[in-house]
């Protein structure tokens, strides 16, 4: 039956990271935008919401919580609305984690889950997204190839998350570049392997605090125990879409406090001996990206939702990942709009959420719910 | 708990209505298109008929919800946003022109007494169709509906009703072609501005109102949009809606207050019509192998393919809101903010959303060989009745900045 109401435990768990995102991670934000880095101390704390741990087994060390994409997309969204840097940083060994977890063997489970349940911060990341500008997740240019008993990894990778400082990275890779989705499966590649380069750390145009980095797999040999899954492979739909669910949930958490800054300002600045909020081209703006928070949201929420009744939720999200890169972007813009000339100096935070926004539609995976 | 699966019995009933659009509305749709003033004759007794005889709710006729309601309570305006949906997906203007006691009825509900609800709409449960109506816009107001002129001046034992009112829906059909009504507001004390404008229910063929234009229009031509001229109209002092006291609260608030169930109502209606077109470019795409490749990066689609993906997300994003609108009037929860949010969205993007199709279409979709034209020209509407786009976004400004009508207009 339709139902817009969270349980009381989302509710809570809302409030909680909420408070949290507001309290210790948004005073963070513009110093690691500044400084390209992100206090240790700061990611140990978001450590201890147990956003890694939770759905790890207990046998693996976890919390053993049952895995709700709508649960995940609501804490996107508020470690989102303090910072996305912080929030992927902070969230990058889920998507490491969270794909063996759920569609590893049992011997992958076994070796690769429980050194992530620790109670302090272990880096490990994802290389989906590849340098070139036609990049596209169907058509996977990275390669794997059976050699032997091992399996020969070839390709380049970007953005990827905390690349430098992961002892463990999950690569995308395609036995067939036209086989679009049937063809990626993901393999476990650790820092030692062989034909691995992990390039210098990435300049981009906004997310500076988060560490990204190129790599580059040359002849890069794992053992055939490295692709998640075994012979099965994994269901790299469903994965795609677990990561856009989180994208997008993260965006609209950034989104809506573009929204609620622009909003504070324009009731606060005055220009023709009033606050600027009661003009309706100023007034008007607002109220559209007050609409578009909720309609995003609501998009985001209906592909979790379909992730979590295990039905494909490959059209949803993919069509909610399309729409908040648009209106993630008109958002953050319109921020900037309303606070002027102000808001192109580097003190308010409007600049730097639509630099943030810019990169929606350039990354494909920069977390996952 | 977050869920977006209707109950199976109104799923069922989505089914059914599915069936009637594309049955017996697509059919007579061009041709009622064509032929602006001739009325559907057997298609409003059918749906007149299916009406009384099941449980089930037409178009805006919430009054029969209050009699029949065809599930528990709590999933009401849900089932009508997705009925609704259904309907205008067969045809808009077809759709507002079932009888029931549509928008008139609805002010019966808001402001009226029990005594006057029992009185007023006991009838569109028997005999012959009827239709109820509501005339607030003036030639000189619309949007500022506060300003409306029309007067009403006790004199006896009557309200004399003296004004123009103009774009009233299914006025022809309320005022002079079924025994039905039409809700008139009207001033009691021009003075005192908003708390003035009361609700007045004018019987059909009462001496004094008379329809003096059906209008000619872009779209929905099915529907007849009537102007009425009040001339010196006496109607029974016991027809005011709620009480004829002037004061600040009730009366005209009451009634705006219905806006906030019927927005929601009206998203959906564009909805259909959205998904409509939709629907047709897609089949008829699907029909020339050309494919949809949803998941391929954004900015290797084809224009055609991202146009399509655009539209599509769009109307998603529409209904969305719009089902949350309708679940909080269900859950009791005050919606003004989240109806205009869904009417503001839902009219906007199903105007691009048909304009977007017939330029899809290309020549075809210009022609009136086929219905895609038309849907362009029936979506336009919604972002205009019920409160414009504009109005809407006024709205929700307001509610999110905390403004009240006076500090930010």
């Amino acid at each position: 039956m339709i139902d817009f109401e969270l349980t009381e435990e989302q509710q809570m768990i809302r409030d909680t990271v909420g408070a949290f995102a507001r309290d210790e991670i948004r005073p963070a934000a513009r110093p690691a935008d500044e400084s390209g880095s992100i206090p240790s101390d700061l990611i140990e704390k978001i450590l201890q919401l147990g956003l890694v741990r939770s759905a790890i087994p207990t046998e693996y060390g976890g919390d053993g919580d049952t895995r709700s994409a709508v649960t995940g997309a609501i804490v996107s969204e508020e470690l989102g609305y303090g910072d996305m840097s912080i929030a992927a940083h902070a969230l990058a060994p889920r998507m490491f984690v969270f794909p063996i977890l759920e569609m590893g063997t049992s011997g992958q489970k076994e070796r690769h889950l429980k050194p992530y349940a620790t109670p302090s911060f272990r880096a490990a990341s994802a290389a989906l997204t590849e340098p070139s500008f036609d990049f596209d997740p169907t058509a996977m240019r990275a390669r794997a190839r059976r050699d032997g008993s091992s399996i020969v990894l070839s390709g380049r990778k970007c953005f990827v998350p905390l690349a430098d400082q992961s002892d463990r990275i999950l690569v995308y890779a395609a036995a067939d570049h036209a086989a679009g989705f049937s063809g990626v499966d993901a393999y476990v590649v650790e820092r030692s392997a062989s034909g691995l380069t992990i390039g210098a750390r990435e300049k981009n145009m906004g997310l500076k605090p988060l560490a990204t980095c190129e790599i580059e797999l040359n002849d890069c040999r794992v053992g055939t125990d490295a692709r998640v899954g075994g012979e099965n492979g994994i269901n790299y739909s469903r994965l795609m879409s677990e990561m856009r669910v989180g994208l997008v949930a993260m965006a609209v958490g950034m989104a809506r406090g573009a929204f609620e800054y622009a909003r504070d300002y324009a009731k606060e600045r005055r220009a023709f001996g009033v606050p600027i909020a009661t003009k309706q081209s100023v007034a008007f703006m607002l109220a559209d990206m007050a609409l578009e928070v909720d309609a995003t949201r609501l998009l985001a929420w209906e592909a979790a939702w379909q992730l979590d009744r295990a039905q494909d939720a490959l059209e949803s999200s993919y069509l909610a990942r399309n729409y908040a890169a648009d209106a993630v972007l008109r958002i953050t813009d319109s921020a900037v709009q309303v606070l002027g000339g102000h808001g192109y100096i580097r003190e308010h935070p409007v600049e730097m959420w639509l630099r943030n926004a810019r990169g929606l539609a350039a990354v494909d995976a920069l977390t996952i719910v | 708990m977050i869920d977006f699966e209707l109950e199976p019995s109104t799923a069922q009933r989505v089914g059914m209505y599915h069936m009637v659009a594309e049955q017996m509305m697509r059919p007579i749709s061009r041709e009622c298109d064509e032929n602006e003033h001739h009325r559907p004759d057997q298609f409003i007794q059918s749906m007149w008929s299916a009406s009384s005889q099941a449980d089930v709710t037409i178009g805006s006729g919430r009054a029969k919800t209050a009699q029949k309601a065809p599930r528990g309570p709590q999933a009401r305006n849900i089932y009508t946003v997705v009925t609704t949906e259904e309907l205008c997906w067969g045809d808009a203007g077809l759709f507002l022109s079932v009888p029931n006691s549509g928008l008139g009825g609805a002010a019966v509900m808001a402001a009226g007494t029990p005594e006057q609800k029992e009185r007023f709409l006991k009838r569109f449960n028997e005999g012959a169709p009827k239709w109820g109506a509501m005339a607030i816009t003036e030639p000189g107001c619309g949007s500022d509906s506060a300003a409306v002129t029309t007067t009403a001046v006790r004199d006896g034992d009557h309200w004399v009703l003296n004004g123009t009112k103009i774009f009233c829906t299914s006025g022809l059909m309320a005022a002079e072609k079924s025994e039905g009504f039409v809700v008139v507001w009207a001033t009691v004390d021009k003075s005192a501005g908003r708390a003035g404008i009361k609700p007045f229910v004018v019987e059909h063929n009462t001496p004094g109102m008379a329809v003096t234009r059906v209008e000619n229009k872009l779209g929905i031509r099915a529907s007849d949009t009537a102007a009425i001229v009040l001339d010196n109209c006496r109607i029974p002092l016991d027809h005011i809606l709620g009480s004829a006291e002037v004061k600040r609260e009730g009366g005209f608030k009451d009634v705006m207050a219905t806006f906030d169930a019927t927005r929601p109502i009206v998203a959906a209606m564009a909805i259909g019509v959205g998904r409509a077109a939709l629907d047709f470019v897609r089949d008829f795409l699907k029909q020339q192998n050309v494919e949809l490749r949803y998941g391929v990066s954004a900015r290797n689609l084809t224009a055609l393919e991202r146009d399509f993906m655009e539209m599509e997300v769009q109307l998603k994003a529409a209904r969305l809101l719009t089902w949350r609108a309708a679940w909080m009037l269900d859950r009791g929860l005050r919606n003004n903010l989240e109806a205009s949010m869904a009417k503001a969205k839902a009219g906007l993007a199903v105007t691009r959303i048909t304009q977007k199709a017939v330029e899809l279409m290309g020549p075809l979709g210009y022609s009136r060989k086929y219905l895609v034209e038309k849907w362009m020209r029936d979506a336009k509407i919604n972002d205009i009745f019920e409160g414009t786009q504009q109005i809407n976004m006024l709205i929700i400004a307001r509610r999110i900045l905390d403004y009240s009508s006076r500090e930010l207009n």
